[in-house]
This record gives structure tokens, sequence and C-alpha cells, in this order.
């Protein structure tokens, strides 16, 4: 638990700001002026006074050495998750120029960090001791779910009757039906407790008017939407595993029970998506040592953000549990034995060829999946006409990027990164292209975001 | 990706197959009977049973597509990478954009963006590399603030330009590089220099002749002398400006030479190169044709100096770039006399006027009102000539009483002779009008000078500072001193600083809470200077040195 000479850096601390209005104010308080007692630990906790506009100075800690991602108080106002001055704190401590000094935290921050030690420490004690207690009746819980199994099978049903109608009127009548016809259906699955059915007929809304192609498409998706809808009609019929990934395509609840796997957890990926209720937040974890990847998943309501942070390019000695279901990468942080660190390593790469195949290898155990999670190595980001390709250096096979992606501005990074020649870029590889998410040049060179 | 079945295909007919399906689809079952169809199930099931295995089958055999031509690699940039603190120092400086916040100089955090150019022209002083992938924040700024965009572009490197060329957004930095983004040919290669000047495009020649000019002047003039009959005026214009770079006297006869030349704008561009060499032909006929319009007047108590204005502009003067007409309000003869003085060499005078020093000369009483006439017209000659002597007369005791106002010099004139001094006799030359005229009209002469600013002058401002919130007033009145204060003022000088931090006691006739407000300006201003510091270390240089 050394966590001394070893600091973020700025990218690192910035990409844990809840909104742009915070990374701003944060960046401007990285500088020494307003900050007095400023000082770190070996343990992974980082404190400071800092001066606002008040006379009295906010206290400001930070834990970094937490399981979920840093933790922060401050004796600010904001309701800002972490406020600027956490931010702020950080990246002085980042920019490591002396003006937060190894220490002894004063007593304000050691009562904090005591305080949640212990109630770590007591969480951790009570989950040891047995997994059922405190989930109450185990014969009231299996009712429960019989229950929701009833409604959502209704609910697939009755799905499967608008899908055989639809296709007995024909898609082209879809067309002038519009979206009011799928958000009814869609509400009629939320009913049902089908969160996954929902979320797919509403997806099923927008295709339409997605463009050329857009019947093939409409098909498509229909047809997988029937697949899950008779998937979970005949679940009892299906290999376990298969029929774990039906109920998660669903939409039912799942804990992450796998056996806990110890690994060096390299960091490879976060990004949030958001809609109107919710935002969620993707990390892609990278086992240096078991050679999987992993995907943690974390909720924030809308305009906040989801508190699971881990910075890109940072090492994590953690063990992690899957979600049940084949083919699902799914998996929860559980206990974290050191905190975070910087780290050289970068994931082995694969060719484009590899990347489609093990794509399509992917489908076999889940065939909804729309990308699988893949590290390409040895290719140049190449102009295609009005789109972009990323394209093996040897061969002359290539991956187009996403319509989505040509749209962001990690594109330029990344081909700036590349200035022509062949880089290492991980990203999601599906039927709709690739989506790069993080690049290294060739040779050294850091992990550069490019989401 | 492209939906190519695998060699080996067991279904032959599959892209047909799917074919089917979709039409089925579309038109509905009702009116089309899709292909295979199940027993014992509805039309549309089987339908969209067939689909699911057509939808999962193409999906798993999907192939990369062909590679489109790569891109040309990125030229090298030959130079060292920046060290990994600076690195991440210009991450922070190009997260700060502007547009967001609640704007205004309130706070106490530096302002970041601000210091842009500062740590750009740092980083160009050291030569090193921008990381490639700042370079697209890096072109976004340049693209918002042009006055970034010279240091930008330089620190941005080859690379930016082979980026630019990639994204119209950034077409500027194609214009703003000269030739276009196509490197300039080795100076040494005559072949492919005179290929380029016969039939480069315009901007491209420009650069080429500024290159070959900075280099080795008489050969740029030699090629501008193989061409300069066929070209177009307003490029004669461009091209004979670029003379200005590297002018000496093997330069006069080309330049007497253009002074025949049909266009009005070059003869007068070609005048004005000439009258700046004090040797040539044409700075002597200035000479005469000024010195017959002013002498001393020994009949008076003390000796003046006394102008007897031109009576007509003849076709000579106008040959040597006189204009003729003057402008709307002012009189002919006094705007020919000032356009001769402006010209004639500075040093003619003192033979002309006693053999008395500038200062003596300047000091001596004018008769008549001529007097801001023919002092305004030495100014321009002292800029125009490059003359630190004369700037200096000129200019006077920065503490003399007449300093302050606007007096014969007015504060622009003054900024531009400032500039012909050297830079510590500039800093000591506002320090000294700071001390007796405090900030109010400083703000134009602080632009002049060097940066960081010397230790005089730094301390100067800081009393000045001092002496302004004493007096009372809101720090925002001064809130333009500050900001140049926070860029220039050497980051050695925030321990002096210290005092002003804390908020002082309110005296009774004192605007409210300025007190308060003054703290917090001061507080801004050791934090940049502290950020500033730090910024310089990182790049690897002495505290406070070289952020010209």
């Amino acid at each position: 638990m050394t966590q001394q000479g070893v600091r973020w850096s700025a990218d690192q601390v910035l990409a844990l700001a809840p909104d742009t209005a915070s990374r701003k104010a944060g960046n401007k308080l990285g500088a020494a002026g307003p900050w007095s007692e400023a000082g770190s630990s070996d343990e992974g906790t980082v404190w400071g006074l800092c001066k606002g506009s008040g006379s009295k100075p906010y206290q400001t800690v930070v834990d970094i050495a937490d399981v979920s991602g840093p933790a922060y108080k401050c004796s600010c106002p904001s309701r800002k998750f972490p406020c600027k001055h956490a931010l702020g704190l950080l990246l002085l401590w980042a920019g490591g120029d002396g003006a937060v000094p190894p220490g002894q935290p004063p007593g304000w921050a050691e009562e904090w960090i005591a305080g949640r030690r212990k109630r770590a420490e007591e969480k951790r004690t009570a989950g040891a001791a047995g997994p059922g207690a405190g989930s109450g009746d185990p014969e009231a819980a299996r009712r429960r779910s019989e229950r929701r199994a009833e409604r959502v099978t209704a609910g697939a049903t009755e799905l499967e009757q608008r899908l055989a109608d639809l296709l007995r009127g024909g898609l082209a009548g879809a067309e002038q039906a519009g979206y009011g016809l799928w958000e009814e259906t869609a509400a009629r699955m939320v009913d049902a407790q089908a969160p996954g059915l929902a979320a797919r007929v509403r997806e099923l809304g927008a295709i339409p008017a997605s463009g050329a192609g857009w019947p093939v498409r409409l098909l498509e998706e229909c047809a997988l939407l029937h697949l899950l809808d008779q998937g979970w009609l005949r679940r009892e019929r299906l290999p376990d595993a298969l029929a774990d990934t039906v109920r998660s395509r669903i939409g039912l609840p799942a804990s992450a029970d796998g056996p806990p796997v110890r690994d060096r957890w390299l960091v490879l990926a976060q990004y949030d998506t958001a809609d109107t209720k919710l935002t969620t937040r993707r990390i892609w974890l990278y086992g240096t040592e078991s050679d999987r990847t992993a995907l943690l998943l974390s909720y924030g309501a809308a305009g906040r953000a989801p508190e699971l942070t881990l910075p890109v390019g940072l090492v994590l000695d953690a063990e992690v549990s899957a979600y049940p279901g084949a083919g699902q990468l799914r998996a929860s942080l559980a206990e974290q034995f050191a905190a975070p660190t910087p780290s050289p390593i970068r994931p082995p790469g694969v060719t484009t060829t590899e990347a489609a195949a093990r794509y399509g290898d992917a489908l076999r155990l889940d065939p909804w999946l729309d990308s699988l999670p893949v590290t390409l190595d040895h290719v140049v980001p190449t102009p295609d006409g009005d789109s972009w390709q990323l394209a093996d250096a040897d061969t002359d096979t290539a991956l187009p990027l996403t319509p989505a992606a040509r749209a962001r501005p990690g594109l330029w990074r990344l081909v700036a990164l590349s200035g022509g020649a062949p880089v290492r870029v991980f990203g999601e590889c599906g039927h709709h292209g690739f989506t790069p998410l993080t690049a290294w040049p060739a040779g050294t060179g850091e992990a550069v975001q490019l989401c | 990706m492209t939906r190519t079945s695998a060699p080996a295909d067991p279904h032959p007919h599959a892209p047909a197959a799917w074919e089917e399906l979709v039409t089925a689809a579309l038109l509905g079952t009702e009116r089309r009977t899709p292909p295979g169809g199940t027993p014992g199930r509805e039309a549309p099931v089987a339908l969209l049973d067939a689909a699911a295995v057509e939808t999962v089958r193409r999906r798993a055999g999907l192939r990369p597509a062909r590679a489109a031509r790569r891109p040309d690699p990125a030229p090298e940039d030959p130079r060292p990478a920046l060290p990994a603190a600076a690195a991440r120092r210009l991450t922070m400086l190009l997260a700060d954009r502007p547009g967001t916040g609640g704007g205004g100089r309130r706070g106490t955090a530096p302002d970041l963006m601000e210091l842009l150019p500062q740590w750009l022209a740092a980083a160009n002083d050291r030569g090193f590399a921008a990381p490639p992938e700042t370079l697209p924040a890096l072109l976004d700024a340049a693209r918002g603030r042009t006055d970034l965009r010279p240091a930008a572009l330089a620190f941005a490197g080859p690379r930016a330009v082979w980026l630019a060329r990639l994204n119209p957004d950034w077409r500027f930095a194609l214009r703003a590089t000269p030739g276009g983004g196509t490197a300039l040919p080795h100076l040494e290669d005559a072949d492919r220099v005179r290929q380029l000047w016969q039939e480069g495009l315009f901007a491209e020649r420009v650069a080429l002749l500024a290159a070959i000019r900075a280099r080795e002047p008489a050969a740029a003039r030699e090629l501008l002398g193989t061409t300069w009959a066929t070209e177009r005026a307003e490029d004669r214009l461009m091209f004979l400006d670029s003379l200005r770079t590297g002018l000496g006297p093997r330069d006069e006869p080309f330049l007497e030479q253009a002074l025949a030349d049909r266009s009005r704008n070059v003869r007068a561009t070609a005048a004005e190169l000439l009258s700046a060499l004090p040797e040539s032909a044409l700075a002597a006929r200035m000479a005469v044709r000024a010195g017959a319009c002013v002498a001393v007047d020994h009949t008076r108590d003390t000796p003046t100096i006394s102008v007897e204005a031109p009576h007509e502009c003849d076709a000579s003067m106008e040959r040597d770039g006189v204009v003729p007409k003057a402008p709307a309000g002012r009189g002919e003869r006094s705007w020919w006399f000032g356009q001769l003085v402006e010209a004639a060499p500075l040093g003619t005078w003192s033979g002309r006027l006693g053999g008395r020093t500038p200062e003596e000369i300047v000091a001596l009483p004018v008769a008549d009102d001529w007097q801001s006439e023919l002092h305004a017209a030495w100014c321009r000659a002292a800029v125009r000539q490059r003359d630190a002597e004369w700037a200096r007369a000129l200019l006077g005791s920065p503490s003399a009483p007449e300093a302050g106002g606007p007096g014969a010099v007015s504060l622009a004139e003054r900024a531009k002779l400032l500039g012909r001094l050297g830079a510590a006799d500039r800093a000591d030359w506002v320090a000294g009008f700071i001390a007796t005229h405090g900030l109010s009209e400083a703000f134009q002469l602080l632009g002049v000078c060097a940066v960081p600013w010397a230790g005089p002058l730094g301390r100067a401002v800081v009393d000045a500072l001092n002496i302004a919130r004493d007096a009372g007033s809101y720090p925002w009145s001064f809130s333009g001193v500050m900001g140049l204060a926070e860029r220039c003022l050497a980051p050695s000088e925030a321990s002096r600083l210290d005092g002003l931090l804390a908020v002082p006691d309110e005296p009774e006739d004192a605007s409210p809470g300025a007190g308060g407000y003054w703290a917090e300006a001061f507080q801004r201003l050791v934090t940049t200077l502290r950020f500033r510091a730090t910024m310089t270390d990182e790049l690897g240089m002495a505290e406070g040195l070289g952020m010209a």
C-alpha cells in the first residue's frame, strides 16, 4: 500500500470531474495559491485547506485508496461530487511540485478517514457472515421471482403477437406508424418488468428514420427480439449458461456471484452514456495475468456523475467477480488490495481479421451481442471517403469506424497520435464497425483516451 | 466491414435468401409468402425464425473491409519530447477554454488561458516538440484566437500541418504555414529555388523571398531583380516590403530604380526604405531640402529654431516620395515640411544646428508654433532610422511634469520611441514615468517593455498598485495593469507581495469593500507568479528567464 512517488496524471484527475464546469473550476484551483497545510499520507490520503470567499478555509480530504474509486470530503457547500476543491487538491498533488508533501494527516482528516475505514471493515465482516444474512425470507424471495417471471412471460407473449402482426402487415407500414407505436409497446414491456425488452423495442422506433437500408436493420432487430422472446419462453430447454444470458438480456436482476478473480487489472477505458433519466458509466478492465477483459457498470441519476471512477492507465490489484451468463463480460469490483498505481502495461493486440473473427465467435455464446472489446495492434487510422477506418499496417484489410466514432473529437486525437504510423487501439468491435476508446503510440508512451 | 461469406459457404444461396426475406417482411406476409416456411408455424413467425438465423449468420460471417489508401506518414519532428510535468501543464492550460464560467477578473485563481501564449513562447524557445495527442486542442485554440496562431503553429510543428490537411476546420494552419504546408526547398538548391520563384503561388514566393532575405540579403534582391519588370504592381509592393529585413546600403541602387516605378505605392515604399538608409542619395537630397527649412535664429535673446516651410512640392520631391496632397484639415506647407524632416537623416542636424547634441537641439525653443510639427517629425524619423540617441532625447525625462500629459509627443509615439531604446533603458524610463505619474497612463508604455519586467520596473508597478490601493479605489480600475503584471512581473518578485495579501483596515474615505477586493487581486497576482515560476521550471528554464 505505498502511494509515495506514484502520482496520477492531470488527465486522470480531470477524468473524475462530474461535468465541464467542475473540470474548469478544479483546474483553476490546481495551483498552490489558495492552498495551505496540504499533505498526503502513504495510505493514499490527500488533504489540504483551500481559501474560498469566506473567512474560514474549506477542509478538503480525498481517499484515493478506496475500493470503489476515490472518496471525497469537503466542508464547502457545493453539491457537485467531487467538488472543485477536491479536484484542485488532487491536481496539485498530481503536479508533484512539492506543494503536497508526505506527512501525517491533521485531526479533522484523520477522523474522517478512520470513520470510513471502520465502516468498510464492518461491511466486510457483515458480508463474510453469510450471503443469505439480511436478504429476508428465502421462500418469499422465491415467490417474488416467480411472480416476476410470470409477468415477463406475459410481456414476451404479447410482444411476439405484436411482432407477428407487424410482419403480417409489412414493415413498410412501420415507417408511417412512427415512434408512437413503439413507445406504447415499450411502456407495456416496462409494466411487464422486462426492461431489456423495453429498451430494444424503443430502439426499433428510431430505425425507420435512420436512413437508407432501414428495412434490413429493422428486420434484423425484430428477428433478434423475436429470438430473445423465444429464448425466454423456452428457457427451461436452454443450457444453463445461455439461459442466464437470456435473463440478463431481458433485464432481470442478477448478482455478481462468479468466483472472485484476483489479478492486476489495467483500466483500459471509461466513458459515460446518458439518457434523460440515467447516466451509465462503462469501465473496461484488462486482467494482465488472466488475459481476461471485464466490464464494470456504474449508474448515476441524470446530470450526476456515477460514483465509480477509475482513471485510464492505472492498475488495480483487486478481485473481480463475474455476473452470470454465457459470453457476458460484466463483472463487479470486489476487494481491492492496494491503491491503484499508474502502469506502462499495454494489452496485447490482434489484427483486424482476428478481431472480426472474435466477434463472430462471441455471437455463438450471445447472439444479441452488438460489439466486443478488442485491442488492435499495428493499425493505421485511414481516411476512406467521408469515413475513417483502422487499416492493418501489413495487410490490405481494415475495420471501418462506427458512425458515432467518426463524429467524436477523440478521432482526431487518434489520427494525431498516429501521424500515419501504426498504433495500438483498444475499442469495441461489432456489426456497426469499430469504436476506438484508447490508443497507444508506437514504441513507448502513455495511453491516450479517445472517449 | 463487408458482408462476404466465408469461402467454404455452406449456404451458397444465402444472399438471395436474405433478400427474399427482406422483401417479404417489407410487403407483409399477407401479400408475399416468405421462402422456406416451417410447417406448423404461422407465416410471420416462420419469417422471424428464418430472419433470426440469417441475421446471426450474417453478423458472424462479417469480415474486414478492404483498406483504403493509407495516408502518407507525417514528417518527422526532430525536436525533443516535452518533459512529463510540462506536458501535464499544457493539458491543464488547454483545458481552460474561455466561454464558460463567470468571466470578469474576480477570484484568486490564475487566468490560465492568458498564460498559454507565454507557455508556448517558452516551449518554442527551448525547442520542444508538442505531444501529438495535444495537437487537436492546440489547433482548436489557435483557430479561435488568431493572436495565438504563430506561436501555437510553431510549437505544433510539421505534424499539425499534416493533420490540418485531413480536417477542413483547421485549414487556417495551411494558410498560415509558408507555402501552404509544402516545405521550402533547400536554399542551396538553386534550380528548385528558381523554379519555385518562377512557378510558385504568391504566398509560396513571398515565403521563399523572406527565407532567403533572412539568410542572404543580396541573393534575395538579385532573385527579385530577375522578374521585377514582369511582376504585377501589388505583388511588387509586397516583395519590396520584404526587403525591410536586412536593409542595407547595398540595396540602394535597386531602391533608387524603384523610385521611378509605375505604381505610386511602390514609389512611396522605395522612398521610405531609402530614407531609413542615412547614407543614401535620397537621404542626402532630403537632408538638403529639410535643412533649408530649419535654422537657428541668433537674433533673439536665446537661440531659437525658426522654421520656413517649403512653398511648393516640385517634381523631384514627388519622385523622392513626398506626397503632394495634404489630408483634410492640414496645411499643405506643414504637410510637406513634416515629410521632409521625417526622411532627412537625423545625423545631419547637429552640423546644421551649430554642433549641438540631440538633447540640446530638442531643448531649443521653436518659433511660431512649429514645435509640435518639428518634434513629431523627428519622432517619426527616430523610429524609422532606429536612432536610440535621438529617441532618448525626444522622450526627455520621465519625471518631467509635461511627460504625464499629452504634450508634443503622444503616448503612442512615446511607446514607439521606447521601442528604439535598449531593454534596460526602456524599463528604467517607464519605471521613472510610473513613479512620477502613476499607472493611469502607463498601460501602453508597459506593453513595450521586455518580459519579465526588470527589477526597478517591477518594483515601480507594485509600489504604484500599493498607492492606488491606499487611495481607496476599487482594483478593477487597474485591471489592465493588473493583468499585465500577472503575465509580465518577474516570478521572483512574488515574495515582495506577501505584505499585500491581507485585507487591510478600511480608511474612512475608501470605497466599501475595496480592501477585500484588493487582497483578492494581489492573491491572484501572487498565485499566477508562482504558477509561472513552476511552469518555467517544468520546461527546464531558470526562473524568470527568456519569456519574451
